[in-house]
C-alpha cells in the first residue's frame, strides 16, 4: 500500500506499535562542501556572476568610448588599477571554467541526427570548441589586424 | 593482505532509537566478496538484527542501493577489495526517509513514477491481428538507453536538488518519461509534457550531473533531462506562435 | 477493517502482473490486489536473460514448437497444455510488444528471433540479453495504468485462509510496520516463483524460497513433479550468476581442460563451426549439465578455488557481435570474473536454475483447492515436463498468468462472499508470528540450518541421484525440521524485521525440500533432469506419470501418481545432433543457423 509520508518535527520519536517511524535527514546548507563534484558544480553556477560582470564591463567600455578619448583613457587607467585587474583576471579564469564545463555538458543535452544517424557526442563537443576557436580568431583579427 | 575488514554499518531501530548511529563489524576479507557478501556475513554470523534489502546480487533488480563510503552504490556490485584495508562505511541511501537500519522508504518515487505515465499511450490501439508496430534498430536505439533503468534510486540519492527539495520529480522518473517519449510507438508526449513542465518537473534540475555519474546502468538521466528541456522550451515557443498546434 | 478485494495475487513478477492486467481487462469492475514481499520490479523475472519463444518465423509451426517442448521435456509434458501454450505464446509476446517491450528487430523493423537450446527452429524473441528485465518493467509500468489494481508492496504472505473447503484470502505481514492483516478475497492466485534457494549454488535470487509452493502445500494442494530440478549448464563459479544460453545460441563453445568440445561424446552431434539447432551446445539443458558431471568424473574439468568448471569460449564471436547480441554477458564477466569474454575463456559450471515442478494446476491455472490458482514457475501445468527448454518460461508466465487471471476472475465473480469467521484464522496466525517468531531463545542458528539444508539437497538430490542418497537426504531433512523448532531468533523488533521473514522462508523451504526429495526417491527411473544412477533408464510403463506430493496430517509427504496427458505425440526417443535432422513425423528437416549476421 502506498504510505503517506510522516513529517518529522525534529523531536525524538515516541514509538507506537505497528506504525512506521521514519528518520529524515535534513540536507545541510553546506551540502556543497561535502563532495568535490558538488563544489565544482557550485563554482560553475557561481561563474555566471563573472559572466554577468564581463557583460557589464563591456557596456562600461562601450560607454567610455562613446564619451570620447578622455573618458576612454580614464577607463583604461581604471582598468589597469590593481583591484580591477585582479577582478578581471579572476573573472577570466571563471569564464574559461564556465565555457569548458558548458562544452563538456553540451553533448549530453544536444543530440543531433544527420541523415537518420546520431552524431557522436565527441563531435558535438568538438564543434563547440571549433566554434570558439573560429570566433576567437575572428575577434583577434579584428583587434590586431585592424590596427 | 589482511584477512579481515571492518564494516561500519548504519543502524536505526525506530522502536528504541531516534537517531542513526554506526556499529562496527569485522568480516572476512575475500577479494571476490562484494559489500553485500559482507553484510550477509554480519546477518548470518554476527548480528541477526541487521536489516537490509537485496535479491538478485547481479546488479539487475535494483534492491541493494546503499551509501558506501559516502557514495551511492549497489552493494552487490561494489567489491570490498576496492576499499581495502577499510573500514568500509555502509549507510542507508541518502535523501530518502530511513525506515530501519539500511532500509529506506521508496514511496515517493513510486508515486512520481505513476505521474509521468510510463506506458505506451496511443490515440488508437493497433489490433493484435495486424502484428507488431514497426521499429527499426535505429529507432530502438533512440530510447534504449533510457529503458535500462533498474529503479535503484542511486540517482535520487546523488541529486542535491532532490535532497533540498523532495518535491522535485527526480532523474529516474524523467528518464523513464523520455524512454516513452522517444519510443516511436508512443503518442503520449503531450500528456507527459504537462507533468514534466511543472515547476518541480524538469525545471527543478540545474544539471548538476551527479545522477549520471552514479547510475550503474549508464542510463544518463541528466542527458535525458537536458534534452527534454530543449524540447519543452521549443514546444512552448511553438505554442506561443502557433497556438492551435503544428 | 480487514482489507478485502475480489482477488488477491501473491507475487508481483511476470505471471502475477500479467494475471492482474488480464483480470482488469476482462472485468474492470473487479478490484485486484497484488501482494508482493518485494517491490514488483525486484521480482526474479528481472534476471531472465535469453529470450521468449513464440512461433512467428515463416516455415515454423505450432506443431514443431509443441514437439520440441514435449521432446525436450522427455515426454513428461501434458500435451494438451503444450498445445494451448504454443498457440497462445506468440499472441502474448505480441501484446507485450504493443505495451512497449523493446524486442530486438530486423533491419526492416519486424521482430527478430534467435536460435535457442532444444528448438528446431529459430523462434526465440529477445530484448538484447535482458529479456526478463524488459518484460518485467513493461508489465509493471503497464500495470500502473489500471486503477483497479491495488498493490501491497513489501507485504509478506504467511498463510492462506481456507474455510468451507475453499480459499478465501491470505494472511500477510506488512514489512514496514510489522502489522499482520488478513486480506480476504473470492479467489487467490499464487505467482511466487520457484525455490532455487533450497540448493546452495543457484542462479536464483534471495527471494526464491518456494513461498507459494509451501503455502499451497499446507492448504491441501499437491506439488507436482518436484523432483525435476533444472541445472543451467553455464553459471559463473562462486556467485552462480547466470550466463545466458543466448551466448551458446550466438555461437559459443563449451570446452574441457583439453580445449575439446566434449559434448560430441554425449550423443549431441558433431562439432560444427556455427551453431546447429538442437545440436551440441544448443542441446537441452539437462543433457548438457549431465555431460559436465561425466566430464568431471573423467577428470577432464578444470579445477578452480571455487570448484570444477569447464570453459565457455566466445572469443571467435568478436566484440561487435558480443556487444550487439549479448552485452550483458560481457558486463557480468568483466564485473564478477574480471575477464573479457571477447579475449578470455569464461569458467562455467552447472547451477540450479529452475523448478519444472510446482503447484499442480490444470490448463486454466486452477489447483485442486477451490478458489486457489497458480501460474508461472511456482505452478506446474505441466508444459515443461522433465526438462524445460530455454525461452519457454517467459511466455509461460504470460500465457498461464493470463489464463489463471481470467479463470480466477470468473470464479471470484460467482462467489457468495467471504465468511467473516475466516478472519479468526488470521488472529491465530498473528499470535504465531508475534509470539513464536520474535526474539526467541534456541540453540540453532538460522544460517546453519539453511546451509545444512542446502548441503543436504546438493548431496542427495543433485544432478545424479541414488536411492541411498535420497533416503539419507530425507532423514536429514526430517532432522532439520526438528532442529528448526529449536531455532534462535535475535531480532525482537517489528519494523522491517528481516530475520523473521528469513525464518518464514526457511520453513517454506524445508517443506518444499522434503517434497522434492520424497518425489525423487520414489521415481525409480531416469527422465530428463531426474537422473538415478541406480535406475538409469526411462520407464514409461511405470512412470509416464506426474508425481503428486501432498502434505499429510503427521507432516509427512505422500506421493501419488497422475498419468501424463498424451494427445498427438506418443512417447519417443529424444534425439539431438545430426539424428535430429532425420526422421520423426513431427519434425521438419532441420538446418544449420544461417551464417549471416542478424543484428
Amino acid at each position: 500500500m502506498l504510505q503517506p509520508h510522516a513529517h518529522s518535527d525534529g523531536k525524538p520519536h515516541v514509538y507506537t506499535a505497528y506504525h512506521p517511524r521514519w528518520l529524515r535527514h535534513h540536507t545541510s546548507t553546506y551540502w556543497w562542501l561535502q563532495k568535490r563534484s558538488y563544489f565544482a558544480f557550485i563554482l560553475r553556477e557561481l561563474s555566471c556572476l563573472f559572466v554577468a560582470w564581463f557583460a557589464v564591463y563591456l557596456l562600461m567600455l562601450v560607454r567610455a568610448i562613446g564619451r570620447g578619448e578622455a573618458a576612454y583613457q580614464d577607463f583604461l587607467a581604471w582598468s589597469a588599477s590593481a583591484p580591477v585587474l585582479l577582478l578581471n583576471l579572476v573573472s577570466f579564469g571563471f569564464i574559461v571554467y564556465h565555457a569548458i564545463t558548458f562544452f563538456m555538458a553540451a553533448p549530453q543535452a544536444i543530440v543531433v541526427h544527420i541523415g537518420g544517424r546520431r552524431v557522436a557526442s565527441g563531435l558535438v563537443g568538438g564543434a563547440h570548441y571549433l566554434a570558439w576557436m573560429v570566433v576567437s580568431a575572428v575577434v583577434a583579427w579584428l583587434l590586431l589586424g585592424a590596427r | 593482505m589482511a584477512d579481515r575488514i571492518r564494516l561500519r554499518v548504519g543502524r536505526y531501530r525506530p522502536e528504541t532509537e531516534s537517531e542513526l548511529h554506526f556499529q562496527d563489524y569485522e568480516v572476512p576479507f575475500d577479494k571476490e566478496w562484494v559489500v553485500l557478501d559482507g553484510l550477509n556475513y554480519v546477518k548470518d554470523r554476527l548480528d541477526g538484527t541487521l536489516s537490509f534489502r537485496w535479491s538478485c546480487r547481479m546488479g539487475v533488480c535494483g534492491s541493494c542501493g546503499m551509501t558506501v563510503n559516502g557514495e551511492p552504490k549497489l552493494t552487490c556490485a561494489t567489491f570490498l577489495s576496492d576499499y581495502a584495508p577499510g573500514p568500509v562505511t555502509v549507510a542507508p541511501l541518502r535523501n530518502f526517509p530511513v525506515i530501519r537500519d539500511l532500509i529506506v522508504d521508496l514511496g515517493d518515487f513510486m508515486q512520481k513514477l505513476v505521474r509521468v505515465k510510463p506506458w505506451i499511450v496511443r490515440e488508437v490501439e493497433k489490433p493484435l491481428a495486424e502484428g507488431e508496430y514497426l521499429q527499426t534498430p535505429d529507432e530502438l536505439d533512440e530510447y534504449k538507453q533510457f529503458s535500462m533503468c533498474i529503479n535503484c534510486m542511486l540517482c535520487y540519492a546523488a541529486c542535491p536538488i532532490y535532497g533540498l527539495d523532495p518535491k522535485f520529480i527526480g532523474p529516474a522518473a524523467i528518464a523513464l518519461a523520455q524512454r516513452y517519449n522517444l519510443d516511436n510507438r508512443d503518442q503520449g508526449a503531450q500528456d507527459r509534457m504537462d507533468v514534466l513542465s511543472e515547476h518541480d518537473g524538469i525545471w527543478g534540475c540545474t544539471f548538476v550531473g551527479e545522477c549520471t555519474k552514479v547510475c550503474p546502468k549508464h542510463v544518463d538521466p541528466a542527458g535525458a533531462i537536458q534534452r527534454y528541456k530543449l524540447d519543452a522550451a521549443l514546444a512552448s515557443i511553438k505554442a506561443y506562435f502557433m497556438p492551435r498546434g503544428v | 477493517m480487514t482489507p478485502s478485494h475480489d482477488l488477491v495475487l501473491v507475487g508481483g513478477g511476470g505471471a502475477g502482473l500479467r494475471a492482474a492486467i488480464a483480470i482488469a481487462d476482462a472485468n474492470p469492475a473487479l478490484n485486484v490486489a497484488v501482494v508482493s514481499k518485494v517491490y514488483p520490479m525486484r521480482s526474479h523475472t528481472v534476471s531472465a536473460e535469453g529470450g521468449a519463444a513464440g512461433v512467428i518465423a515463416p516455415g515454423d509451426s505450432f506443431d514443431e514448437h509443441a514437439f520440441d517442448t514435449i521432446a525436450g521435456g522427455d515426454w513428461m509434458s501434458d500435451q494438451d497444455a503444450v498445445e494451448v501454450f504454443v498457440r497462445e505464446a506468440p499472441e502474448e509476446l505480441l501484446r507485450m510488444e504493443h505495451w512497449g517491450c523493446p524486442w530486438n528487430r530486423e533491419p526492416n523493423g519486424r521482430i527478430a528471433v534467435r536460435p535457442f537450446g532444444g528448438m528446431k527452429r529459430e523462434r526465440t524473441w529477445f530484448a538484447a540479453d535482458k529479456t526478463g528485465f524488459h518484460m518485467l518493467h513493461t508489465l509493471f509500468q503497464t500495470s500502473l495504468k489500471y486503477t483497479g489494481i491495488t498493490r501491497y508492496d513489501e507485504w509478506f504472505v504467511t498463510r492462506l485462509l481456507v474455510d468451507d473447503g475453499r480459499v478465501q484470502g491470505v494472511v500477510a505481514l506488512d514489512l514496514m510496520s510489522g502489522k499482520i492483516e488478513a486480506i480476504t478475497a473470492g479467489a487467490v492466485i499464487l505467482c511466487t516463483g520457484g525455490c532455487g534457494k533450497v540448493f546452495p549454488f543457484t542462479t536464483n535470487a534471495a527471494i526464491k524460497n518456494g513461498d507459494g509452493m509451501a503455502l499451497a502445500y499446507r492448504a491441501g494442494a499437491s506439488l507436482k513433479d518436484m523432483e525435476f530440478v533444472q541445472y543451467h549448464p553455464t553459471g559463473l563459479p562462486f556467485t552462480g550468476i547466470l550466463i545466458t544460453e543466448a551466448a551458446r545460441a550466438e555461437g559459443g563453445f563449451l570446452i574441457n581442460k583439453d580445449g575439446y568440445r566434449y559434448l560430441q561424446d554425449y550423443d549431441l552431434g558433431t562439432p560444427q563451426p556455427h551453431p546447429v539447432l538442437k545440436s551440441m551446445e544448443l542441446g537441452p539443458r539437462d543433457r548438457l549439465s549431465q555431460a559436465f558431471m561425466q566430464e568431471l568424473a573423467k577428470g577432464r574439468t578444470i579445477d578452480t578455488p571455487h570448484g570444477p568448471v569447464v570453459h565457455l569460449d566466445l572469443r571467435h564471436l568478436g566484440g561487435k557481435k558480443v556487444d550487439a547480441k549479448i552485452p550483458f554477458v560481457r558486463e557480468l564477466c568483466r564485473k564478477y570474473q574480471n575477464l573479457d569474454p571477447v579475449t578470455d575463456l569464461i569458467p562455467v559450471r552447472p547451477v540450479v536454475h529452475y523448478m519444472m515442478g510446482g503447484i499442480h494446476t490444470d490448463i486454466h491455472g486452477a489447483t485442486s483447492v477451490p478458489g486457489l490458482y497458480a501460474a508461472g514457475e511456482c505452478a506446474c501445468v505441466s508444459i515443461n515436463g522433465a526438462n524445460r527448454l530455454g525461452s519457454n518460461s517467459l511466455p509461460e508466465l504470460l500465457v498461464f498468468g493470463a489464463r489463471a487471471g481470467r479463470a480466477a476472475a470468473e470464479y471470484a465473480a460467482r462467489q457468495p462472499g467471504v465468511n467473516p469467521a475466516v478472519v479468526a484464522q488470521a488472529h491465530d496466525e498473528e499470535r504465531r508470528l508475534e509470539h513464536d517468531l520474535l526474539n526467541r531463545k534456541g540453540r540453532e542458528r538460522l544460517a546453519d540450518l539453511r546451509e545444512d539444508m542446502q548441503k543436504t539437497m546438493e548431496e542427495s538430490a543433485g544432478i545424479y541421484r541414488t536411492g541411498a542418497s535420497l533416503t539419507r537426504g530425507e532423514d536429514q531433512l526430517r532432522r532439520l525440521q526438528e532442529r528448526f523448532e529449536d531455532l534462535a531468533i535475535e531480532d525482537g523488533s517489528r519494523t522491517f524485521n528481516t530475520e523473521r521473514t528469513m525464518v518464514l522462508e526457511l520453513s517454506f523451504m524445508l517443506d518444499v525440500a522434503l517434497a522434492i526429495i520424497s518425489s525423487a526417491r520414489l521415481r525409480e527411473e531416469s527422465r530428463g533432469a531426474h537422473q538415478r544412477t541406480d535406475f538409469p533408464k526411462r520407464d514409461d510403463e511405470r512412470f509416464l506419470a506426474h508425481s503428486l506430493a501432498s502434505l499429510q496430517p503427521d507432516n509427512s509427504c505422500r506421493v501419488q501418481y497422475l498419468p501424463v496427458t498424451i494427445t498427438r505425440w506418443p512417447p519417443g526417443e529424444r534425439v539431438y545432433g545430426e539424428a535430429a535432422s532425420h526422421g520423426g513425423s513431427h519434425q521438419a528437416a532441420g538446418g544449420a543457423v544461417p551464417a549471416g549476421d542478424r543484428i
